[in-house]
């Protein structure tokens, strides 16, 4: 691996879940053994619903949250375990965050200046008589101009996506080698949500950053990313190039995911999609088997019974299903398993 | 452009008799001596048994148009001209007490973080009593089994009646609010960002819900969100509210295929495709105006792509005389200077 690579090695973090009846803790895995490598230069999008874990990662690799297990390699280090103030910092210098709301993530009463001059003031990027002169250029890179009156300005004389904007800025600041994007439009306009995608496409190629970008937003991920990770329910489900993912989904989870977005390219209408009543999160206490089980219309006997791995079913692109993308040593049992 | 409008208006859309009408709707907030017209003066009708969707950015209004039907505006905001009718009669001469009727029995609203109104220790079920209660004289029992009805309509499982809000998931909640909006079976429904909070599958499959309902007991719909692609697919007409006006109206198919603002177009143009070649696209430049300042003339032109001093003539007019809102074809209205007139 490149030292300037960042592998996630079976991450898994689990929180303890509401008493039941019993007064039995359950426990939410809600990352699971998941495994990808960040690379400069190339965006990296995770995609999934809400409670599917892309968030928990996020949080994971901006070391917001102590994994349960696993590690995330960085600079030839595993940096997860990292407790010491020094090392977080300087991890974080290298791996910053942006966050969902540009709204929360800014003081309201300090002034955008103010907000960019910490983080150049506290990782001691540019001599105190310099900041200014940085703060202009930060502001500039992220198209806020002139960067001298935005700069005067508080949070709330900014539109939703200059705060976005603003954040983005920040997380420059420190020059970082990686950005790890938390739904960073899905708080803003769908018209200014362009403008947020085309920055993180210009500081990819100009700049080599890399980017883990997450979000719900299948198109979104297409426009930007280069490599797609699928989650549900902790796990990832379906991996590879995003082009040749969204145009030959595997696992029968991105196929729903897709069918639930319509396409502006060739019409209005997405397939209708069957309803599903009372389900409840596979994510909780997940026995043996496919955790898809009970939304899949593939399934088969060994669903249930076998939880199944991820699986390279076509070149670059691995999902994990029995069906789709059969492991060798139980393709004859599923053969031969009628579906129910 | 059509050279004549022919008698029949917007095909493929269903025809009904006029439920709601805003005419010359002005709201303002005041604070202090500062004055917003969030509604600058806007014209337009719900019928009957017909989703209108109306899109816009943040700030652009349209949550203040669902506020000005459903009559729930509180200062700072008040109605500062023109009127709101339901079948004809000005909401303006109604008393308190008709209109605290009117709201739930004839116009029911969705929120958008309606999911957070559940009474948190109230069982879903008591909610509903509660609610029909106040409206109609029913039994508790009659009411509950109503309500049982209802979550089953809208996809939960009736049982969960005994549920409290904090058993169910944020979609499941939302559903159980869409299900008390129709408790009372009202002729519009208000829907005002429904799913912005949900994800996707959740959304659609809410949404799918929602038409089915619609199609089968005929109410109207006002959906109101700043995603036009739902509109496009789920709403049968769809307004584009920009800067406290509307800007463009036509059947949603029409206004896929045929939109003619610069606006619209540049909505339209903000969402990537899923399919085909990936062009690097521009969204709209640019932020929208502050409605205490708006700018002169078309108050899009500061963002338009198609104004600029080349045309002198055409110049002046973009920022000084305001576009009116004129009908271009059957159904399809446009304020823009840029689109020429029907001989």
């Amino acid at each position: 691996m490149r030292p300037d690579e960042l592998e996630v090695r079976d991450l898994t973090k689990h929180f303890a879940a509401g008493n039941n009846l019993f007064g039995h803790r359950g426990r939410v895995h809600a990352v699971d053994e998941v495994s990808f490598v960040l690379r400069p230069g190339t965006i990296t999008a995770l995609v999934g619903e809400s409670g599917s874990g892309k968030s928990t990662v996020a949080r994971l690799l901006a070391h917001l949250y102590e994994p349960t297990a696993g590690s995330v390699i960085f600079d030839g280090r595993d940096v997860a375990s990292d407790r010491r103030r020094r090392d977080v910092l300087r991890y974080r210098s290298q791996v910053q965050m942006i966050f969902q709301d540009p709204f929360g993530s800014l003081n309201p009463v300090k002034t955008i200046r103010h907000h960019l001059a910490r983080p150049l003031r506290i990782h001691g990027i540019v001599p105190p008589n310099r900041t200014d002169e940085r703060i202009h250029e930060l502001l500039t890179t992220v198209g806020l101009v002139p960067p001298e009156k935005i700069a005067a300005k508080f949070p709330h004389e900014l539109s939703g996506g200059q705060r976005q904007r603003v954040a983005i800025a920040r997380a420059l600041a420190v020059e970082p080698a990686m950005l790890i994007a938390d739904e960073p439009t899905s708080m803003l306009d769908v018209s200014i949500r362009i403008g947020i995608l085309n920055l993180m496409l210009e500081l990819k190629e100009k700049r080599r950053l890399g980017f883990l970008y997450v979000t719900h937003d299948l198109a979104s991920a297409r426009y930007v990313a280069d490599t797609v990770l699928v989650m549900y329910a902790g796990q990832i489900v379906e991996q590879g190039p995003v082009d040749q993912v969204l145009q030959h989904p595997l696992h029968p989870y991105t196929r729903l995911l897709l069918s639930a977005v319509p396409d502006s390219a060739t019409g209005l209408h997405a397939a209708r999609m069957e309803l599903r009543k009372n389900i409840s999160s596979a994510a909780i206490d997940p026995g043996e088997g496919c955790r898809f089980v009970a939304r899949c219309p593939l399934a088969i006997g060994v669903c249930s019974r076998i939880t199944p791995a991820l699986v390279e079913a076509a070149p670059a692109q691995s999902a994990r299903c029995h069906v789709t993308a059969p492991f060798p040593a139980i393709r004859e049992e599923a053969d031969v398993e009628p579906a129910r | 452009m059509l050279a004549e409008v022919p008698a029949t208006r917007d095909a493929g859309v269903p025809s009904g008799d006029t439920l709601i009408e805003l005419r010359k709707l002005v709201v303002e907030y005041g604070v202090g001596d500062r004055l917003v017209r969030a509604v600058d003066g806007i014209d337009l009708s719900i019928r009957s048994n017909e989703i209108l969707g109306l899109a816009g950015e943040s700030g652009c209004g349209k949550s203040t148009v669902a506020n000005a039907v459903m009559q729930i505006l509180r200062p700072p905001a008040r109605i500062a001209g023109g009127s709101v009718l339901f079948r004809g009669e000005d909401l303006a001469t109604k008393s308190k007490e008709e209109l605290r009727k009117f709201r739930w029995r004839n116009v029911s609203m969705v929120f958008q973080s309606a999911m957070n109104a559940l009474n948190p220790v109230m069982r879903v079920g008591d909610q509903f009593v509660d609610m029909m209660r106040a409206h109609e004289h029913v039994s508790k029992s009659t009411a509950l089994a109503r309500a049982g009805e209802l979550l089953d309509l809208v996809g939960i499982d009736k049982r969960r009646i005994r549920a409290y809000p904090h058993e169910l998931s944020g979609g499941m909640r939302q559903r159980v609010i869409i299900a008390m909006a129709l408790a009372l079976q009202p002729e519009l429904v208000i829907l005002d960002e429904p799913t912005t909070a949900l994800d996707v599958v959740v959304q659609r499959e809410i949404l799918q819900q929602v038409r089915d309902l619609q199609r089968d007991f005929g109410f109207a719909v006002l959906f109101i969100t700043h995603d036009l692609s739902l509109l496009l697919e789920f709403a049968h007409r769809t307004a584009i509210m920009y800067a406290g006006e509307i800007v463009e109206e036509a059947p949603s198919e029409l206004l896929h295929a045929n939109p003619l603002h610069p606006y619209t177009i540049g909505l339209l143009k903000s969402f990537p495709p899923l399919t085909g070649p990936i062009e690097r696209m521009t969204g709209i430049p640019g932020s929208p105006p502050d409605l205490a300042d708006p700018p002169a003339g078309c108050r899009f032109h500061p963002r338009c792509p198609h104004c600029s001093a080349a045309d002198a003539a055409l110049y002046l007019r973009q920022t000084t005389e305001r576009p009116l809102l004129r009908e271009i074809e059957p159904g399809h209205r446009v304020a823009c200077h840029l689109v020429e007139s029907p001989a």
